[in-house]
């Protein structure tokens, strides 16, 4: 491997954007070859568009093979009530979920081992 | 522009009251090679005499979106009448040389794999049309793949009600516990589409999915 290159998003900087321009903004890194640690989470239908314009790049841009992508989030299953409201409190505010999203290109990225208290990147 | 809201806002408040219940839309969603297909050609042939489709150990055999009209299930007095939806393994890549793995052709692999490509997108596009969904997992693989939390999420979303079946139970590494640990909200049945084993909870459990609609 001659050397990883990691992009860490603050959640601020796609605050603002659209869904199309999110996903956008994702793709250009990931064809860049890089992996990318995103602050937050994206939202269901955002990765979806995610996962379907990644397969449309697939059909059009030579070897690319696609993207591993995961989210690990704070378990707040077994928590108080006071922790779920302040969770909840940021999250309304400022977007914040705790929650850390990664995103590798898939020939970089052979895997992402998830569970819910762990991710592991396994490296092609 | 207001009368033409007015128009659409009424046209599917009628369309949801007269709506017969056959025109119910079942999909099948998942990972590929999760056994889509091979549930989706037993509820088939039990209650139409035909197949949906081919199935195979080569990931992404279905890459189109597949229908059969009027599936009629008749079960323990009951009667479900539904279209059905089998629909292409949604995943995040798709390389061409996987396929090559399993003996294909590098040309016949890099035409299944723009077929690949072009199935995933048409289901996601297809999920806006359903009206329950029936997600097929392989219990032998671990269920806490970001996949599997899109599709639910999407689901979620859009409240489409959500039936998990964990497939392969016939398998030595099937974890049914571990697909119920991952999906907690959702009703979990565990079965063998290659031999048929519970299909009758599975039945039961497809009454109950149709009943939420």
């Amino acid at each position: 491997m001659k050397g990883l290159s990691l992009h860490v998003i603050p959640f601020s900087e796609i605050q603002d954007l659209g869904i199309a321009e999110r996903v956008r903004k994702i793709l250009a890194l990931i064809l860049a070859n890089k992996i990318i640690i995103l602050h937050g989470k994206l939202r269901p239908e955002e990765e979806a568009r995610l996962i379907e314009d990644t397969m449309a790049m697939v059909d059009h841009i030579k070897n690319f093979q696609g993207i591993e992508l995961a989210v690990i989030e704070p378990d707040l299953k077994n928590k108080g009530i006071m922790m779920k409201m302040r969770h909840g409190i940021a999250k309304r505010l400022v977007g914040y979920t705790g929650a850390l999203t990664l995103i590798g290109p898939a020939s970089v990225v052979k895997e992402i081992r998830q569970d819910p208290k762990k991710l592991e990147l396994m490296l092609s | 522009m207001v009368l033409k809201i007015l128009k659409e806002f009424s046209r599917r408040i009628l369309s949801n009251i007269f709506r017969k219940r056959d025109d119910i839309k079942i999909g099948f969603y998942g990972p590929p090679n999760a056994g889509k297909t091979s549930l989706a050609n037993i509820i088939c042939k039990d209650w139409t005499g035909e197949e949906m489709g081919k199935v195979s150990k080569v990931p992404h055999e279905t890459r189109k979106v597949q229908f059969k009209e009027k599936v009629e299930i008749e079960y323990k007095g009951k009667k479900l009448v539904f279209k059905m939806v089998d629909t292409p393994g949604i995943a995040t890549k798709i390389d061409y040389e996987d396929f090559i793995k399993y003996g294909l052709k590098k040309q016949v692999a890099k035409k299944r794999a723009k077929e690949a490509t072009q199935g995933i997108i048409d289901s996601i596009k297809w999920l806006d049309d359903m009206d329950a969904v029936i997600i097929v997992l392989d219990a032998t693989v671990n269920p806490y793949s970001q996949v599997n939390i899109t599709i639910i999420g999407n689901l979620v979303a859009r409240k489409i009600p959500i039936l998990i079946v964990a497939n392969k139970i016939d398998l030595k590494k099937a974890n049914v516990k571990k697909v119920e640990n991952a999906f907690p909200e959702y009703e979990v049945v565990g079965i063998s589409a290659r031999d048929g084993e519970n299909i009758d909870e599975f039945y039961e459990s497809l009454f109950k999915l149709a009943k939420k609609v």
